[in-house]
């Protein structure tokens, strides 16, 4: 007898259809049968599962959200596993909305103190030698307190890792031809804010890239379609998105965001300006609220990050800051990136408060909350990067702890 | 010894010199302008590339950019009142398009919000334009890029000066009957210029 071949589009088809299954006869001959879809089953050993398609999901289990406000949304730091946020994950600050470019409209226009003003096509773009690699991007303004029920997202989720490619900036520095009484250039988006930043053209010379790809694909829209300046471990606002226009220039611009906004006032009524670079932070992201833990070993979790080079060393504290140990760093550690920390403990039940510290290569510790208020006579603003300490309840329910260090020594 | 054998042997040192974990620069923020030698030598851009020594001196990719490409996008207004366009504003015809305008966004005394507040006379007011502004070209440069917020770019520039005009006047900077135009604008004395200190942080120990 001849066998009859079913082509695995009919099968699916018939079988989405019918509820039909095949099986074989005695003798090997395929053979239809209709049985009652199973029903209810929640093994999956019992039921055809779905097959190929053209993008990946995510499991329905997984309930991963940014938290979306009229000005930014914020990566779920608490969900997070390694260092690398997922692309649609990645925290959002724009003050314009997320404009719509189409790639091939996409110039980058270079000029002002150029020997030849140039501008670029997105193809043009990707023509040059090319370079990849993973740095965090933070907003300066990721400092939330105020209530005990808050996530690491709530907290500081206005920080986001991924793995970038693009051209760097020195390179096309080259071709236009910078000339030599350049200090200062202007990064212009064509989003609705048209957004502008004076960046100092050392930066721009040294790890500055023009990127359009992010963790493997064209960069998102929210992070910067089809191109955007990337400044690692410089404050977000100055990797201009969706960049159509650099001005060279042998001044600052003195524009809004590096003004009115951007700027945080410091000691004897003074406001700081060009505070571009992030400093050393962590957080654990595990346990936080509004996880429940049991007695028992515990791995705290969490990330820590400096825009000034590499982290050193993290330290964790399980009993409110009186003695400090060193956490494990995954490695590689990388210039300017989210570093994973580890540090097992055996929680013996008891009420307690854990909070971890970040040390970078300048040196840097970072600070406690009542440190950055004395030294700048204000109680939080841009670039505030204190120690987040996390309340640990018998019943093994966890807080952000109210911050009141006093009586911590700070330099152990 | 040819450019290029000296392009090399710079690229060398560079790398020795970073591998040992001595870095030349943090991405700190240094206010002096880089050398001609820092932008024209391969080297300079042979960081963690040392095969840049043999790169082309151009790639020739892009096109050149005419005056009339730079023109239709260079719409940036430096603190020294460059690239002002020509124009007068008045504050009393400012006070009649922010009426219309910008009141809904911004409040009738440009106090009440419900977004940023626009005016501020003591160091006591919440940050606005007359206590934390320290340049008033900023004022022209950003209102006509970005507002109004639900219709950014649709002002004309002489809508623009009046509106600069009478923010500065509400803020208690100019009064009534100033008028500010293209060469006067830069000269406007802010009273936050003072207050304004650049970064001078490198990271270390100390918490400032
Ligand atoms: C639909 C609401 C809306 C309207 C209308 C509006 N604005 Fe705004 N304005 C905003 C918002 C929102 C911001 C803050 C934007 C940001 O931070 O990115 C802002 C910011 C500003 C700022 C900067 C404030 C600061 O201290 O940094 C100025 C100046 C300003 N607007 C002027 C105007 C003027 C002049 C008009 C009228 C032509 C206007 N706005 C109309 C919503 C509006």
């Amino acid at each position: 007898m001849k066998q009859k071949k079913i082509s695995r589009r009919q099968l699916l088809g018939k079988m989405a259809a019918l509820g039909l299954v095949l099986s074989q006869d005695p003798l090997g001959k395929v053979i239809q049968q209709g049985v009652p879809l199973p029903q209810n089953t929640d093994d999956p050993t019992k039921k055809l599962g779905v097959f190929p398609g053209k993008l990946g999901t995510r499991s329905s289990a997984e309930q991963l959200e940014k938290l979306p406000t009229f000005t930014s949304s914020r990566s779920p730091l608490q969900n997070f596993y390694g260092t690398i946020t997922p692309s649609d994950l990645h925290f959002e600050r724009h003050h314009g909305g997320v404009p719509v470019i189409l790639p091939e409209k996409y110039e980058l226009l270079i000029h002002g103190m150029v020997e030849r003003p140039m501008k670029f096509t997105l193809t043009d773009l990707k023509r040059f030698p090319s370079v990849t690699r993973i740095c965090f991007l933070e907003c300066s303004g990721n400092f939330r307190s105020g209530k005990e029920e808050m996530t690491p997202q709530e907290i500081c989720g206005l920080t986001s890792q991924s793995e970038w490619t693009g051209v760097m900036l020195s390179t096309l520095f080259r071709e236009v031809g910078v000339k030599p009484k350049a200090s200062w250039f202007l990064a212009e988006g064509s989003d609705a804010a048209v957004m502008t930043r004076s960046i100092p053209l050392e930066k721009g010379l040294d790890d500055a890239m023009i990127v359009y790809a992010q963790n493997g694909e064209a960069v998102r829209p929210e992070q910067g379609y089809p191109a955007r300046l990337l400044l690692p471990g410089w404050e977000g606002n100055t990797s201009v998105k969706w960049l159509r226009r650099i001005e060279v220039a042998d001044a600052p611009f003195m524009t809004r965001e590096e003004t009115s906004k951007y700027t945080e006032t410091v000691k004897d009524g003074k406001v700081r300006q060009f505070s571009v670079v992030m400093d050393a932070r962590s957080i654990i992201t595990f346990p936080t609220y509004p996880v429940t833990v049991e007695k028992g070993w515990i791995e705290i979790r969490g990330i820590a990050w400096s825009g000034r080079g590499k982290i050193t060393k993290v330290e964790v504290s399980v009993d409110a800051g009186r003695s400090w140990y060193p956490a494990r760093l995954q490695e590689p550690v990388l210039d300017k990136a989210h570093t994973a920390f580890r540090f097992l403990w055996e929680w013996n039940g008891k009420e307690t408060v854990i909070m971890s510290r970040a040390f970078d290569e300048t040196g840097y510790r970072q600070p406690f909350y009542e440190e950055l208020v004395a030294a700048r006579e204000s109680k939080g603003g841009y670039h505030f990067n204190p120690v987040t300490a996390w309340a640990l309840k018998g019943d093994g329910r966890v807080f952000l702890d109210n911050n009141d260090f006093s009586g911590i020594s700070w330099e152990k | 010894m040819s450019h290029r054998t000296f392009s090399l042997m710079i690229a060398a040192c560079l790398f020795l010199y970073n591998a040992c974990g001595e870095r030349d620069r943090k991405g700190d923020l240094r206010f002096s302008a880089p050398t001609m030698k820092e932008i024209s030598e391969d080297a300079t851009y042979s960081k963690e590339d040392s095969s840049r020594a043999n790169w082309p001196e151009r790639f020739g990719f892009g096109k050149k950019a005419s005056t009339a490409d730079i023109i239709a996008l260079d719409i940036d207004i430096g603190p020294d009142g460059k690239g002002l366009p020509e124009g007068t504003g008045r504050v009393k015809n400012g006070m009649l398009i922010y009426r219309q305008k910008c009141i809904a966004c911004h409040g009738a005394t440009g106090k009440e919000g419900p977004y940023d507040v626009l005016v501020s006379k003591g160091e006591s007011d919440k940050k606005a334009i007359g206590n934390y502004w320290p340049y008033a070209t900023t004022l022209f440069d950003y209102i006509r890029r970005a507002m109004p917020f639900d219709a950014p770019g649709s002002l004309n520039d002489q809508e623009v000066y009046h509106l600069t005009a009478y923010l500065l006047y509400e803020n208690g900077i100019i009064d009534s009957m100033s008028v500010i135009n293209a060469r006067n604008l830069s000269k406007v004395e802010m009273p936050a210029r003072s207050r304004f200190v650049l970064d001078d942080r490198k990271g270390g120990p100390e918490v400032r």
